[in-house]
């Protein structure tokens, strides 16, 4: 893979936000705000972290990434079709009938989604049992990766989750809390807060890395100080912000599960920047 | 001997660990009681121990099957369909390649009560599309339908006996899977059961066929997929068909037979299971006031042929 600039990794990550927000218009249909959120997470995944083929989906050496808030499957497709995995013009047919790119990932229909996920706060133990699999296995193959939505883990399955890879000292485990402070109804804050959520983590035996989720280096050098732990699995803090990159989505709930109208995502793509070279 | 099909589980279980070296085995805080402590003293590297945290349990549990591991998850059938959520999402809808075991099935599990009885686990398991759903009637198909489920591929549930079963197959019964099997040929009704209660059917025939009444007994061990063919024909020769489970009458086996043979305008079916919620008492106590004992058994197919008997039995 051709090692990118940070520069081009945060062109890449406005790339996706363009298209996640051109799927999510075209099917009239989503979550733009935690894909937004996202995006520099899944652009430094998917262009430097992660080992992968992208005409492999089943390779065994494969890293696993499970996105655990699967509402944002948006990012992760417009990652996939940028890595080469799934076709552009595949895009435009998101939560459509017989389309592999359903509303929320599917395991069985697409072979790059290593887990169905959708129903919230079940994916860190899918993904605490891919790891254990792959320390079982002793032949040092692959590192799992679960991202994770703030109001996503408010549900005790992740605690449960998170326990259990404390136990095992499931150093390959990352995980990724998608923290840009907003859920469906409000303010997490409000709703049910998290705080103080780096001492949570420690005190289920987790590694813990507080880092600015939009900005690439932070990520980056969050990732390596996950590889550098070989005792515990890691938790990387991504403070985001909910819509992050278009000014009437930013920090607010009313964009958590709307489409954007044309006005709308034509507006958006102009603060993008790269609405006019893209046509899906 | 009488054994409990939990206990040849057990048994299965530790002997498979030794020629399936991708068998693991999941387990929350109750493998004394489940019987997989045996895997876990000879494979202690491939038994994990998850706690008192089965929507974890079963979601580790997927993400090992989609590592190539091949998961055995136990815990008692009520703490199972309680996680419903995560096997719907995290097994079913991924096609995991899990084993979910239930142990502790139906008012037989005796004086704990209520709290601790798989009785809508069956209900539960069945509704998803791609589980298979077993019920071993003693410890011979226990233990066969154990090693069958160590080679077969997709998602399954094994349903289990807390008490002991008294036997009904030889040493040599080779389980098929998806295949009824008729244990007595009877004309007047037939009996369709699956578990725990297939014995007492057995017996049931007994005290029927003493008071002139001809009895069949079919011994259902996959409800699901279901043995339909075989259905259709005994209900075809006796016109009756009486579906006999502990378990709750919603749902269940009696269910499934149902809708089955609902195309079937001349046939007539019963559901006999429990009612209502459990309740503490020995397994020979709630037997009898489940009227799910020989005699129990023999009473509700009387009260079924006999028009002008109310029927009390089902739900």
């Amino acid at each position: 893979m051709v090692v990118l600039s940070t520069a081009e990794l945060s062109g890449l990550a406005q790339e996706l936000r363009a298209d996640s927000l051109k799927m999510i218009a075209t099917a009239v249909s989503g979550h733009p705000g935690g894909s937004l959120s996202a995006a520099e997470i899944l652009a430094t995944l998917y262009f430097k972290e992660l080992a992968f083929r992208a005409q492999e989906p089943s390779w065994p050496g494969r890293d696993r990434f499970i996105l655990s808030k699967g509402h944002a499957v948006p990012v992760l497709y417009a990652a996939l079709c940028r890595a080469g995995c799934i076709e552009e013009e595949e895009l435009s047919t998101l939560r459509s009938i017989d389309s592999r790119l359903q509303g929320h990932p599917d395991h069985v229909r697409l072979p790059w989604i290593e887990a169905a996920t959708g129903s919230l706060g079940q994916g860190l133990s899918v993904s605490v049992g891919m790891a254990l699999g792959e320390k079982l296995d002793n032949e040092n193959s692959y590192r799992t990766y679960c991202l994770m939505g703030d109001g996503e883990i408010q549900a005790g399955q992740v605690w449960e989750a998170a326990m259990s890879a404390g136990k095992f000292g499931l150093a390959k485990l990352t995980g990724i809390v998608d923290y840009n402070k907003v859920q469906l109804d409000g303010r997490v804050s409000n709703i049910m807060d998290l705080e103080p959520l780096a001492d949570k983590w420690e005190a289920f035996g987790w590694h813990v890395v507080d880092v600015d989720g939009n900005d690439i280096d932070s990520l980056l050098a969050a990732y390596d100080s996950a590889r550098a732990n070989d005792e515990k699995p890691t938790v990387i803090i991504a403070q985001t912000i909910k819509g992050k990159g278009v000014s009437f989505m930013e920090d607010t709930h009313a964009w958590h599960g709307k489409a954007p109208n044309e006005n709308e995502l034509e507006q958006a793509l102009l603060e993008l920047g790269v609405g006019a070279a893209q046509d899906n | 001997m009488a054994k409990a099909t939990r206990v040849a589980f057990g048994e299965a279980l530790a002997r498979l660990g030794a020629t399936h070296e991708n068998v693991v085995v999941v387990d929350g805080d109750l493998s004394c009681s489940t019987n997989t402590r045996k895997f876990s003293e000879q494979f202690p590297a491939r038994f994990i121990q998850l706690g008192i945290a089965e929507g974890n349990m079963v979601g580790v549990a997927a993400g090992l099957a989609m590592t190539g591991k091949i998961p055995f998850v136990s815990s008692f059938a009520c703490f199972l369909a309680g996680r419903f959520e995560q096997i719907r999402m995290s097994v079913g809808y991924n096609n995991a390649n899990v084993r979910l075991v239930g142990t502790h099935a139906g008012v037989g599990t005796g004086e704990d009560g209520y709290s601790q009885m798989g009785l809508e686990d069956v209900a539960l398991m069945r509704s998803l599309p791609n589980m298979v759903v077993l019920q071993p009637a003693d410890a011979v198909e226990a233990e066969r339908a154990t090693e069958f489920l160590a080679d077969y591929v997709g998602p399954a549930y094994l349903r289990l006996s807390r008490q002991a079963l008294p036997d009904i197959f030889d040493s040599d019964y080779s389980f098929e899977f998806g295949k009824g099997i008729r244990l007595r040929e009877g004309r007047d009704l037939v009996l369709v059961a699956s578990g725990g209660v297939v014995a007492n059917c057995l017996e049931a025939a007994e005290l029927l066929a003493a008071n002139g009444v001809e009895a069949g007994v079919v011994n259902i061990h996959t409800i699901k997929p279901l043995d339909e063919q075989l259905l259709r024909e005994v209900a075809s020769n006796s016109s009756r068909v009486l579906t006999v489970e502990d378990h709750g009458v919603i749902g269940g086996l009696g269910s499934a037979v149902v809708e089955a043979l609902s195309e079937m305008p001349d046939v007539v079916v019963r559901r006999h299971g429990v009612l209502g919620y459990g309740e503490s008492g020995t397994q020979v106590d709630l037997y009898a006031r489940h009227m799910l004992d020989s005699a129990g058994i023999a009473e509700a197919a009387r009260r079924f042929l006999t028009p002008d008997v109310e029927a009390v039995a089902t739900g």
